[in-house]
């Protein structure tokens, strides 16, 4: 197994079936009524969030706990950062404190990589600017075969703020690797400029796209990292790129609809999409445990990786 | 599946001693491990007063297939369904530390639960106790049964806890340089326990190395 998980692209096809299946494992413990597991007993896990994060901040403390991890949380807010503090100080800081795995959220896409040259532990990657969540896509995955049962040649369709989203590369990066096949669909505006090189194809035109996909991943629009006039009005690209009641209809008949959350209700999608049978948003959330644990216990249990 | 069948599936492994496909001395072989399986099922049937409450757990990897066997014994000499599942292990092991993660087995509990019943855990290889010590810890986490027993195919010796089965299929007096393997017709293709020469662990790594290394 990798010693740190910075991008969606460091799993190999052998490594993301592995944290899937023992995730599969992992959720039968949500089930029972000792939902604790003793492998993780005397290590420490420290969550640095220098961004909001309500759901993968829990998520990923939830996970450790439940593998009896030491969690130490640490938000920009209320620390040393306001003061001035550089990231470089900080990761020494939590190196002296003995860290054996740092959870790492920061607006600026790289600082993970930047981090994992820092400390001795493993780092895991939360979500970095707009550049990668790996273990949000590793939970996609696991919700998309969960539910679908399979995930080679699976038709996902991911539309909306490609531009701001590290859920979008992530996920085009590790489904390519699992054998499905991404298209893109967004506003010429919200796409990035090297998108042509990525592993998937691309659509301005999502009522095209819809009759033909098994799974339709919603973006939310990131109106805070919106620095100019990306589409003229939020009514006209919802009536564009939004997924209502009418579009879902034109779906397949077991395809789902997903949402990585937080989402803007009546923007991207409408709340009657988002409460359907299709949607999988609630169990996103429930997998995003069970993934984060057998990422934690796969990246911590065993014996330290020699490279 | 061979696993049902009270025969344990049919006869494929080699008939006479001596070297065989697996590498190593073959010192029991398929009838005799199906004869050991039955005195061990009514073994069970005295012990437990007809095996009323009794739910069989098999410890992956090759527990599990042999859980089923006794399942099947039991329910055809009561003429009713003995419960049968796997208990995984991997996260309580004493020893995760000093290897690479490794993947998990799986954990099939009866939907009657362990509360109450009586457990009868089913491992291959009784070697150093460790497995067992891990088993022990793992159910508490999952119910409270009334009693905890162990019933195994091989006990080869070598406790290194305070631990001793209440079925043997077969004592065998090894060596610690000695690898103990047990093939199963629902894994390996057919049933057969070999006895090779120490060396390198290998085979059993994904499973727990209680017959070879610990």
């Amino acid at each position: 197994m990798i010693r740190h998980l910075i991008s969606a692209a460091d799993l190999s096809r052998d490594d993301a079936l592995l944290i899937l299946d023992t995730a599969g494992e992992l959720a039968q413990i949500a089930d029972r009524p000792m939902r604790k597991l003793p492998t993780l007993r005397g290590r420490t896990v420290v969550n640095l969030f220098y961004e909001d994060s309500t759901r993968t901040r829990i998520s990923f403390e939830a996970a450790a706990k439940r593998l009896s991890a030491d969690v130490i949380n640490f938000s920009a807010k209320g620390s040393s950062v306001a003061k001035g503090e550089s990231l470089k100080d900080t990761a020494l800081t939590l190196e002296a404190m003995g860290a054996d795995a740092v959870v790492i959220r920061h607006g600026a896409s790289g600082a993970p990589h930047r981090l994992a040259g820092w400390v001795r532990g493993s780092v895991i990657n939360a979500g970095d600017g707009a550049h990668e969540h790996p273990t949000q896509a590793l939970l996609d995955a696991f919700t998309m075969r969960s539910r679908l049962g399979r995930l080679e040649g699976l038709r996902v369709t991911i539309v909306g703020d490609v531009l701001h989203s590290r859920v979008a590369r992530s996920n085009v990066l590790l489904l390519h690797t699992l054998g499905a096949e991404v298209t893109l669909v967004a506003p010429p505006t919200l796409l990035p400029v090297a998108v042509s090189s990525w592993p998937c194809e691309v659509s301005y035109d999502l009522d095209t796209e819809l009759p033909k996909s098994d799974v339709v991943m919603m973006l939310r629009v990131q109106a805070e990292r919106m620095n100019a006039a990306y589409f003229p009005t939020v009514r006209e690209y919802s009536r564009r790129y939004g997924l209502d009641g009418d579009r879902m209809a034109t779906l397949p008949e077991d395809a789902i609809v997903m949402h990585p959350g937080p989402m803007n209700r009546g923007v991207e999608i409408a709340a009657g999409v988002a409460d359907s049978a299709r949607s999988t948003i609630v169990e996103q959330v429930a997998n995003g445990v069970s993934i984060r644990m057998a990422v934690l216990y796969l990246m911590l249990g065993g014996a330290e990786a020699s490279s | 599946m061979h696993a049902l069948h009270p025969d344990g599936g049919p006869d494929t492994g080699p008939v006479a001693g001596g070297p065989d496909p697996a590498g190593g001395k073959t010192v029991l072989h398929t009838d005799e491990i199906r004869r050991a399986l039955t005195r061990v099922a009514h073994e069970i049937l005295e012990r437990t007063d007809g095996a009323n409450d009794v739910v069989l757990l098999g410890i992956p990897t090759r527990g599990v297939p042999l859980a089923r066997r006794l399942a099947a014994r039991l329910a055809q000499a009561e003429d009713r369904p003995a419960p049968c599942g796997s208990l995984d292990i991997t996260m309580y092991r004493d020893d995760l530390r000093l290897r690479p993660a490794r993947a998990l087995g799986h954990t099939d509990i009866p939907p009657a639960g362990i509360d109450g019943k009586i457990v009868v855990l089913v491992d291959d290889v009784l070697y150093s106790g460790r497995t067992v010590r891990a088993a022990l810890d793992a159910l508490g986490d999952l119910g409270r049964p009334r009693a905890v027993q162990l019933a195994v195919l091989v006990d080869r010796g070598h406790r290194e806890l305070p631990i001793r089965a209440d079925y043997v299929g077969k004592n065998l007096p090894t060596s610690q340089r000695e690898q103990v393997r047990v093939l199963l017709t629902e894994i390996d293709g057919q049933d057969a326990v070999v006895l090779g020469e120490g060396g390198a662990p290998h085979g059993r790594a994904a499973d727990g190395a209680h017959g070879a290394g610990r």
